[in-house]
């Protein structure tokens, strides 16, 4: 079925075709309307979730947590400032394998408060054992949306189903609705081994855990991410039948023969799309690669397809304050290590508070990379796109 | 609910919170945490709810439990929205046929989880109004990391962060009444107990909570002898003399309705009380007889206004 949505109402269009058991609820901009659309869908009675709404981000965490430690599958929305106050949930989220689903429209963090389109919020959040998956449109965010919860729940680790705030959240497009029994039968029932609620078998859950333990423990939580990038591919695998749309652990455009590229997350990718289209017809050998799951990262797999190129370009729309570039560039450029010969590797900071992308820019960074490429000189491993600076007023490329 | 309590046959019960776990000799929270559970009706499962805390610490060392029952810990600051999620799975799952039998829900969190960090989860679970027991074991200060004060602890005493020195004398700021938030939230159920004598008004008030539909709140005076300073074969008398002082008096307030459970046969000297404990030794020193008229004039205060509550 083709339907006009925003992001946020695919999203929770997904959840209602789910009907999750319990769902910890707060607003926050932009992710303000899933809750909103969902608490409808309670209202009618066309789910029966246990909807709750709950006094704080972090609230709803310990709901989402505590309820599928109970049995229950779980799932929330938010972005910015409430994933932040999440922050120390989520590692509990994903240390005691609580396969829970989290739609993260990403926003950029305070302070200065802003309320735009970065990866700050979800970036901040890369270490803390969740899986990261990125759409980048509203058709992405519904699809990945659905093949979360057949992924978590195999590797018991929680999913953050990531799209774009505004750009995507809010921009209503024509995408494809699976049908609900489809989406049912696709999901399936969750059915942990263990749960508090069981009544032939108790459990306890959150233990004070010494040094004797803890390594191992952390050891596992690390195998299963490592594990969940096969299962992200089979699920994907599966979904492709029911939908006949593809996905993998990113996407790759143009690149077959592409001797420059760029690599980048999200919404940004259709606007470097269309400038690749631009240059190709003036016989730029100019590609894309737009990673999909953050979390695990595909290094290996990435690192196969960049070996081919001259000069790359990682576009990193968060600052990590690491002084040494972005997190994007930072796993690329390691992923990278191991190869015999490796491309030139630049990193470019952009889009930082909702800050437009434009396809000159992109232009300006396949331009800036074909120099690269020809001269060998990088210049400036690490810079920033699109910000005025004192007494100029440059791209700042 | 049990028409006449007997000691003999609640401490035949099978324990729910077993022995062999980590709490001090001479510390209330077993003893409360214990009665509580007692006061849940055998044949019923109960799923309880920790803060971090030292009750959390030494009662679920992986690999071991001390609980019979399903356990969850996650933080410091969200017991009650903890305890809310697993009521809320309940419901959902009850629901869809998932789950059957009587699920009763207990949280677990001392002062610094519950006065302070973990109130505002507290709060919001109260309002929503799960189907849900919180206790507050009070033990007036910050145990676990190691006797730092927080908003329960008591005038003049003395933690690690409000020391005895020659400008500052101990806490300078009254304990929160927490208990009379917890009644402005208009919950079914909110009463202030403590492990007295055979223990009756606990189990009471703990049955009370459990069996009352909607949202209770357990406020539980739970004396620490490391934090106290006292010996640890006087917790009973301690307790027996925060209520005999009138220090903590034991009421309950159910539909609004305000009731004195326990009035002291004569009222006792704030300082009989004080003067058991090494937080409040400086008190006692020269010079400092107006910390000693202060706090009986503050008690003495408290229980006039409570007086005036359960008498209405």
């Amino acid at each position: 079925m083709s339907i006009c949505l925003s992001g946020n109402e695919a999203v929770a269009y997904a959840m209602k075709q789910i009907n999750p058991d319990v769902m910890g609820a707060f607003p926050i901009t932009p992710s303000t309307e899933i809750p909103e659309y969902f608490a409808q869908y309670v209202a009618n009675g066309e789910v029966n979730t246990e909807y709750v709404t709950v006094e704080s981000e972090h609230s709803s965490m310990s709901v989402c947590i505590a309820a599928e430690a109970a049995g229950a599958r779980s799932v929330s929305a938010t972005s910015s400032c409430g994933l932040a106050l999440m922050y120390e949930m989520l590692y509990v989220a994903a240390s005691n394998r609580l396969p829970i689903t989290l739609a993260c429209v990403n926003r950029a963090l305070s302070g200065p408060i802003n309320i735009n389109n970065d990866h700050s919020d979800s970036m901040g959040a890369r270490d803390a054992g969740w899986i990261q998956i990125y759409a980048e449109n509203n058709q992405e965010a519904y699809d990945n949306f659905i093949m979360a919860m057949p992924v978590g729940e195999n590797v018991r680790l929680p999913v953050m189903s990531c799209m774009d705030g505004f750009i995507t959240s809010h921009a209503v497009e024509n995408i494809e609705l699976l049908e609900t029994d489809a989406v049912r039968a696709f999901v399936g029932e969750y059915k942990p081994e263990n749960f508090l609620l069981k009544k032939e078998n108790p459990l306890a859950v959150g233990p004070y855990d010494i040094s004797a333990y803890y390594m191992e423990h952390k050891v596992q939580q690390a195998e299963a991410m490592k594990a969940a990038k096969t299962r992200i591919l089979e699920v994907a695998a599966e979904f492709e039948k029911l939908s006949g749309r593809q996905y993998g652990l990113f996407e790759e455009y143009q690149m077959e023969d592409a001797e420059l590229a760029v690599v980048l997350i999200g919404s940004s990718a259709g606007t470097a799309k269309a400038a690749v289209n631009e240059l190709r017809e003036k016989g730029v050998k100019a590609g894309i690669i737009k990673v999909r799951v953050f979390r695990p990262f595909p290094g290996e797999e990435l690192a196969k397809v960049l070996a081919k190129t001259k000069a790359v370009a990682v576009m990193d729309k968060s600052e990590g304050f690491s002084a040494n570039g972005g997190p994007l560039f930072a796993e690329t450029r390691s992923a990278l290590y191991d190869l015999r010969e490796r491309p030139y590797l630049i990193d470019i900071v952009y889009g930082l508070g909702g800050r437009d992308l434009k396809t000159e820019d992109v232009e300006k960074i396949f331009a800036r990379l074909a120099e690269v490429a020809s001269t060998g000189k990088t210049g400036d491993v690490y810079s920033h796109m699109g910000q005025r600076r004192r007494g100029q007023d440059e791209s700042g490329l | 609910m049990n028409p006449v309590y007997d000691l003999k046959r609640e401490v035949e019960k099978p324990a729910r919170l077993t022995g062999g776990h980590r709490l001090c000799a001479g510390c209330g929270a077993g003893i409360v945490v214990s009665g509580v559970l007692r006061a849940l009706n055998e044949e019923d499962r109960a799923v309880v709810t920790n803060a971090t805390s030292c009750l959390e610490v030494s009662t679920f060392m992986y690999p071991y439990t001390a609980y019979t029952d399903s356990f969850i810990h996650s933080a410091f600051e969200n017991a009650a929205a903890t305890c809310s999620g697993v009521e809320a799975a309940y419901n959902a799952l009850k629901r869809r046929g998932k789950v059957d039998g009587t699920v009763k829900f207990i949280t677990f969190g001392g002062d610094g989880g519950t006065y302070d960090i973990g109130f505002q989860s507290l709060s919001g679970a109260m309002e929503r109004g799960h189907d849900m027991v919180y206790v507050c074991y009070d033990n007036e200060a910050y145990m676990n990391t190691g006797i730092q004060r927080s908003s329960s602890t008591p005038h003049f005493s003395r933690t690690t962060t409000t020391p005895v020195g020659s400008v500052r004398q101990g806490k300078i700021q009254n304990k929160k009444d927490l208990t009379e938030i917890l009644v402005s939230h208009n919950i079914p159920y909110a009463a202030q107990s403590a492990p007295l004598g055979n223990l009756k008004d606990l189990h009471m008030k703990a049955n009370k909570a459990i069996y009352t539909e909607g949202p209770c709140f357990l406020n539980v005076l739970s004396p620490c002898p490391r934090g106290w300073d006292y010996p640890m074969a006087k917790l009973p008398e301690i307790v027996r003399l925060a209520v005999d002082t009138c220090v903590w008096p034991l009421f309950e307030v159910e539909e609004g309705v305000w009731r004195l459970t326990y009035t002291p046969k004569k009222k006792l000297p704030v300082e009989d009380f004080l003067r058991m404990q090494g937080r409040f030794a400086h008190m006692f020193r020269k010079g400092n007889e107006w910390m000693l008229e202060e706090a009986q004039q503050y008690v003495d205060k408290k229980w006039e206004r409570l007086l005036e509550r359960t008498e209405a």
